[in-house]
């Protein structure tokens, strides 16, 4: 037997041991972590599936569909979420990249400001757009085009913040700097340098602005505008069975308009790959 | 037509910058700089850090604006033309290869811009991938290439463009040293091939030296000196490029009676530059390690104080009867038995020295 072995041995027991405490540990705080998340839900959707007596059945999510003003509001609130995605990424992608290219000085303040609908109460943001907008034709200002609008301030400190990680990432002056020198205007720069090599930020920001609008109900309610999540709140009044299920509904439709935004980001990502 | 048969013919254009100027606050980056560059020329800006190559380079690219002065291609003035549109391209010292395109489709890139049909544009990548010896890298991304593969997707993607210029700003100072020196003769053997006009910055003195048609010396902003390598490095036109191109010995001496010759070691060796009428005055003559000998003598006036080991050649330091050291590189063999404490006869190869 060989000498060296031994001592080896010895110090290789603990530190096993000590690796697989630490692998247990880690999955008893995943558990309890998902136990956290996943019985509220598993409750609300056992509720929402109760029938009468002690019978559980679709009866509630089949007239769900049925409810009046349910398939007025359901499209909205997607039509918002895309709107909402896609002005915040027109706005913000640019204007990020541009801050990390010619005005790194200011990114703090950028990034300052861009914070600032975190801190700020609804009902001040709800009043404030309505006063900046007041005098705005109807078509903004009296249907869910303001929301949007809204929305948009709402998911700056998510926008800005993961594109801001994204583009510190990579080495963009000198990525940028090559794509001028080959010829490349800045329409292409953006189009061609920027955002495929931004492609997963894009997405995480795209992601957390649609789940934001999907479940954002004050300013909605204060703007008297009517959503999902509004009309939720307010078919809670007369049925809370309903109002769950329309949750759930919430809740499945928003993992579902991730799911679908993480398979299309990864397949564009393989096509542009592919084509260019 | 190939493209090597296509381009062995070209001629790059001529650049002339008049009078660049820029200024960041307080520093003068660049301070009324003018070169010319004949077509088909490589010419290489060296230079100190912060002496302004840099900037005149991205002046040049169109990536940096110069307060005043101008840059002309062909004739006609461009300092106001976008980067974009000035037909240049420009390789760059951290490859800049674009992580989400292989090999085949960042060479390509330039062309796609310029509305290239997708078949030609393959075509024309793949024939210059051929020619910095890649041709089996087109589909690999810039993460699965190494440093001198990434720099040659780099070279072939600028030259894809046929560029009128070519900009090389310090493309081979990330590479292990036996790679660049094979990357900078490559890089030398396809410029003189293809006949492009190119700016290189470096501060790599050997790089400058043996790449170069000429050497352009820069310091504070200014040019010290634009001439071919030898002449750059065997006639210094000021003291900075001579001691900036180079190791140089800072001996003192006294000018001799006709104010032609300074007295170093008890040797009279010749001034480049007469002094005048001056006999006795004190100069500080430059003399290279290379023109300074020695040779082993039981009475000589030197003594070895250390000897450095370089392969080739071993650099010897002696010390004066006056206190001076003196630095001699002579060809390893020459140089056993010049140990630390021996002592040696000095001699200095006969050729004009410079004074400061």
């Amino acid at each position: 037997m060989s000498l060296v072995a031994d001592p080896v041995r010895v110090a290789s027991g603990p530190r096993r041991r000590h690796r697989r405490g630490g692998r247990v540990l880690g999955w008893a705080v995943l558990l309890v972590a998902a136990l956290y998340f996943l019985v509220p839900v598993a409750a609300s959707v056992e509720f929402s599936l109760r029938g009468k007596g002690d019978t559980h059945d679709l009866s509630t999510w089949s007239a769900l569909f049925e409810q009046p003003g349910f398939a007025e509001n359901m499209p909205t609130s997607l039509e918002l979420a895309v709107g909402t995605v896609l002005i915040t990424l027109l706005l913000m992608v640019p204007t990020t990249a541009w801050v990390h290219l010619r005005l790194p000085r200011l990114r703090r303040l950028v990034e300052s400001i861009c914070v600032l609908p975190l801190v700020i109460p609804a009902v001040v943001l709800a009043n404030g757009v309505l006063v900046a907008f007041k005098g705005f034709p109807n078509w903004i200002t009296g249907t869910p085009v303001i929301l949007a609008l809204e929305y948009v301030v709402l998911a700056l400190p998510f926008t800005f913040r993961t594109l801001d990680s994204g583009l510190a990432a990579i080495p963009l002056t000198t990525l940028v700097e090559a794509a001028r020198n080959l010829g490349a205007s800045w329409p292409h720069v953006l189009l061609r340098v920027v955002v495929p090599n931004l492609r997963t930020a894009i997405l995480n920001a795209a992601i957390l602005s649609a789940a934001m609008v999907l479940g954002e109900f004050t300013i909605a309610n204060l703007l008297l505008l009517n959503t999902l999540p509004v009309w939720t709140v307010q078919a809670g009044q007369q049925d809370a069975q309903v109002a769950t299920a329309a949750s759930m509904l919430i809740l499945l439709v928003s993992w579902a308009l991730l799911m679908l935004m993480s398979v299309f980001g990864q397949r564009g990502a393989r096509r542009t790959r592919r084509s260019r | 037509m190939t493209l090597s048969t296509a381009t062995e013919t070209a001629t790059g254009s001529p650049v002339r910058l008049s009078g660049l100027r820029r200024t960041y606050g307080a520093v003068t980056a660049l301070d009324g700089l003018d070169l010319e560059i004949a077509p088909g020329e490589l010419v290489s800006l060296l230079g100190p850090s912060g002496c302004g190559k840099t900037t005149a380079l991205r002046i040049v690219a169109g990536l940096e604006h110069a307060d005043s002065g101008a840059v002309l291609v062909d004739g006609k003035e461009i300092t106001r033309v976008p980067a974009n549109k000035r037909g240049m391209s420009m390789v760059f010292q951290s490859y800049s290869l674009f992580p989400n395109l292989t090999a085949g489709e960042n060479v390509a890139f330039g062309l796609r811009l310029r509305g290239v049909s997708p078949a030609a544009r393959r075509k024309r990548a793949a024939e210059l991938l051929e020619l910095v010896a890649l041709d089996n890298h087109a589909n690999r991304y810039a993460h699965e290439l190494s440093g001198g593969q990434q720099q040659r997707v780099a070279l072939a993607r600028a030259l894809a463009i046929e560029p009128r210029v070519l900009l090389l700003d310090e493309p081979l100072s990330a590479l292990d040293a036996k790679v660049r020196v094979q990357l900078r003769d490559e890089i030398r053997g396809l410029q003189r091939r293809l006949g492009i006009t190119t700016l290189c910055v470096t501060h790599d003195q050997e790089e400058a030296l043996s790449m170069s048609d000429r050497v352009a010396v820069m310091n504070a902003g200014r040019l010290e000196q634009c001439a071919s390598p030898d002449v750059v490095y065997t006639r210094p036109a000021t003291a900075f490029v001579a001691a900036f191109v180079g190791a140089m010995n800072r001996v003192e001496g006294a000018v001799g009676p006709a104010g032609d010759v300074v007295e170093i070691a008890g040797q009279r060796l010749r001034l480049a530059r007469p002094i005048g009428n001056t006999p006795g005055a004190l100069v500080t003559a430059l003399i290279r390690p290379e023109s300074v000998r020695l040779t082993p003598a039981v009475d000589g006036t030197a003594k070895v104080l250390r000897s450095s080991f370089r392969g080739p050649v071993t650099r010897v330091t002696v010390l004066l009867g006056d206190g001076t050291e003196l630095d001699s590189d002579l060809p390893s063999s020459a140089a056993v038995d010049l140990r630390p404490g021996e002592l040696a006869e000095v001699g200095f190869v006969d050729e004009p020295v410079m004074t400061v």
